[in-house]
């Protein structure tokens, strides 16, 4: 009898495990643990909480519900990898690393196994050329974007003229980090600014050496491009030698709410790119709050909603939603697969008249992707800091980037891809 | 003097700060050390785990809420009530105390008579085990520190300074805060050599480091040292985690402080709380030097935390116990 209830049991949980079938897969690949869980975990939360609202109000995508498999990264590289692997199985549609680590490792493997990958706003730049790197996408914007529109933001600051300007980079000593030193190179050539540049070791707990030495050189601006501590420690040291923070700009990744108020009114001023806007009475907020968590249904405990991190992860699920929805049209089947879903980004089209659809007008530029660009406008707004009233405050309307800098950029890294990789470049 | 003089004056002071915060760290791998022989691989773990506690005892945080309300469909996260930092440090101290006996009642008594290696591994457990737990009490979301402590560079030193070098030099800049964290590590030091040296418990203490039969044959109880010493570690924690919390907010990555506190033990000896001090001094000097004369200029920059290990393997081929190490005699 003992034996006939546990086999009972047993065979109940089994059932009860198993996964729903013919569901849209996606996978979040987030890290809600580790040094990096601030800014892992409110991206995480809202791009779960945004499939979980079109399953509650739309029934999913196209009649399909959406099913989001977690794997947590900790934003290790190799687990990141694993994460891809365990996965990919599932019938993954599109996955959106938030790691321009893991993106590296795992474009070879999407390739192959015709996966779509998202970094939106990270990852490799030459992605942007979709005609080598077929199955990676990283619209609306990347790193070399992010670095031009800085740079095309202080010529605006400075009528037009950077000759003899003194610019700092302070940069996370890795791949992420590195990104956008090629162009600034390129645009210092162009515009006669110098450019020094000031790497900072992993995490980024300890700065005193490169703050010392800004100190030093009283550069003019100081431009970031961090993640995690280093972040919260750079704006903290910025404000303890007394850096003016007006003149102080990180990137989208380094724009947060929890990047700046640990310094508490010492951050006051400091700047940051957006490559989306951030306005809490968004309609979509409120459906995401009565059918998500007032429903229960929360990805984490409901604290991040309407912050910056927060709003990027719902806005990278709407462009993944959209981009289904897309391939949904475009092959005629609402069950469809990752090479379809691959087909709905390469045809995607967002116009502001879809995003007020969706209840969040002018959340992000418009722009549309084609075969050959997989890197959308590359547009970004510049936002301040006011510490009085702990919020971000946009101060200027999307900068387009330099694209006669990028464009050959783009094309000269992706072509060396191409060459190392054997590809054949074409649309497919 | 020229500027540039003067600017490596600067980098020296601000290594010797900087040094003093690596100490702080160090200090706590020394006490556990020194008597029992554990490599305790969970001390920035504590760090963070007690910045941690402290952050949200003070903004009176609910510890669980998230489990909770997954549980009981609640939606609670706050009591509603701030506590006074004093108050919520010695909270935070009781916890540390509790943590400690746990640690020993539940893990190393069950070890005792294992190699190192085994310790260590244990230690290695207690790390991940505490940093989920550290997640789940609190949450991951940055917490900011208000406990009031100074922040930014000192306005008098910089202006007493500026005329030294020309209009090139600006006065030195020494942060407030680094300069609050000596006078805390210098009392910290100071009232733990007082205890160790003055008191019952703290002569139990070198007793049992000495040689745990022989403090085990005139009666001093192992499980309550032991108890104490993962106490002491505990408040060590708490005092590093307050100040890199306040630096950069307290965050999960303030357990990653552990990796500057190696180099620093390499150097200053595992059984050595003035080898903690003086080796964190070194290493601060050192790194800080040799980034401002070489590696900025030559190397690109970032060479620090490479370096402070290079600075301690050198220090090893000489003296493998470390500066203030018990000198290793195996007599055949």
């Amino acid at each position: 009898m003992k034996m006939k209830t546990l086999a009972a049991m047993a065979l109940a949980g089994a059932m009860s495990a198993a996964p729903a079938m013919a569901d849209l897969v996606i996978p979040d690949l987030s890290y809600r643990t580790g040094p990096y869980a601030a800014g892992g975990t409110p991206f995480s939360d809202g791009y779960q909480d945004y499939f979980n609202l079109l399953n509650a109000r739309d029934g999913g995508i196209g009649g399909e519900a959406i099913r989001i498999v977690e794997c947590e990264t900790g934003y290790n590289t190799e687990k990141g990898v694993e994460c891809y692997e365990s996965t990919k199985g599932e019938g993954a549609l599109i996955y959106q690393p938030l790691s321009t680590g893991i993106t590296y490792q795992i474009i070879p493997k999407a390739t192959v196994d015709e996966i779509p990958i998202h970094t939106m706003g990270y990852g490799r730049t030459s992605a942007a050329n979709g005609e080598v790197f077929n199955w990676v996408f990283n619209y609306p914007a990347n790193y070399w974007d992010a670095a031009s529109v800085m740079v095309n933001y202080l010529l605006e600051e400075n009528g037009g003229d950077l000759s003899g300007k003194k610019i700092a980079l302070v940069y996370h000593n890795s791949a992420y980090g590195k990104e956008p030193i090629r162009t600034l190179e390129e645009l210092s050539a162009m515009h006669g600014f110098e450019l020094s540049q000031l790497a900072v070791d992993h995490p980024g707990q300890e700065q005193k050496s490169q703050w010392l030495q800004i100190r030093r050189e009283r550069p003019d601006y100081v431009l970031m491009w961090g993640w995690g501590v280093m972040n919260q420690v750079a704006v903290q040291e910025a404000a303890n030698i007394g850096f003016p923070m007006e003149n102080f700009i990180g990137n989208w990744w380094a724009g947060a709410e929890h990047d700046v108020t640990p310094a508490g009114a010492g951050a006051d001023g400091y700047k940051s790119l957006n490559m989306n806007r951030i306005d809490a009475s968004l309609p979509v907020f409120a459906e995401i709050q009565s059918l998500v968590h007032d429903a229960g249904n929360a990805a984490g405990d409901g604290s991040n909603m309407g912050s910056v991190l927060y709003t990027r992860g719902m806005y990278a699920a709407m462009l993944a939603a959209e981009a289904i929805a897309k391939a949904q049209e475009i092959h005629g089947v609402s069950d469809v697969t990752a090479a379809m879903v691959r087909d709905g980004m390469a045809n995607l089209e967002i116009t502001e008249a879809r995003m007020a659809e969706l209840g969040m007008s002018q959340i992000g530029p418009e722009f549309s992707v084609s075969c050959e660009n997989h890197g959308g406008s590359g547009l970004g707004i510049v936002q301040q800091w006011n510490a009085a009233d702990a919020q971000w405050v946009a101060l200027t309307d999307y900068i387009a980037p330099d694209d006669s800098v990028i464009d050959p950029l783009i094309a000269a890294d992706s072509a060396a891809f191409a060459a190392e990789n054997n590809i054949e470049p074409g649309c497919l | 003097m020229s500027a540039d003089f003067l600017y490596g004056i600067e980098v020296v002071i601000n290594g010797l700060m900087a040094g003093v915060l690596y100490a702080l760290v160090a200090l706590g791998f020394v006490l556990i050390y020194k008597a029992s022989g554990i490599f305790n691989y969970a001390q920035g773990v504590m760090a963070l785990f007690s910045a941690l506690t402290l952050a949200g005892i003070m903004s009176g945080q609910v510890p669980f809420a998230h489990l909770i309300n997954a549980i009981f469909g609640t939606d609670i996260h706050y009591f509603g009530w701030n506590v006074p930092v004093l108050a919520a440090i010695i909270l935070t101290l009781i916890v540390m105390v509790i943590f400690a006996w746990g640690v020993q009642r539940f893990v190393f008594r069950h070890l005792v008579g294992q190699e190192p290696i085994i310790l260590f591994m244990a230690t290695i457990g207690l790390a991940y085990f505490l940093e989920g737990v550290g997640d789940l009490m609190w949450g991951s979301d940055i917490k900011t520190l208000a406990v009031g402590l100074p922040q930014g560079g000192s306005l008098v030193v910089e202006e007493w300074t500026a005329g030294l070098g020309g209009d090139d030099f600006f006065g030195f800049f020494i942060d407030e805060l680094d300069m609050a964290a000596t006078v805390v590590a210098i009392i910290l030091v100071i009232g733990l050599i007082g205890f160790s040296q003055y008191t019952k418990q703290g002569r139990a203490m070198r007793a049992v480091a000495d040689d745990h039969q022989a403090a085990l044959s005139v009666g001093i109880s192992l499980n309550f040292i032991w108890v104490l010493v993962w106490s002491l570690a505990g408040l060590v924690a708490l005092v590093a985690g307050i100040m890199w919390g306040a630096k950069s907010g307290v965050q999960f990555s303030l357990s990653l402080i552990a990796l500057k506190a190696l180099p620093v033990l390499m150097l200053g000896g595992f059984t050595s709380i003035p080898g903690a001090i003086v080796g964190g001094l070194i290493i601060g000097v050192g790194e800080k030097l040799f980034e401002y004369l070489i590696g900025a200029p030559y190397l690109g920059g970032a060479t620090e935390n490479w370096f402070a290990y290079v600075l301690a393997l050198l220090f090893l081929v000489f003296r493998p116990q470390g500066l203030f190490g018990e000198r290793i005699i195996e007599r055949v």
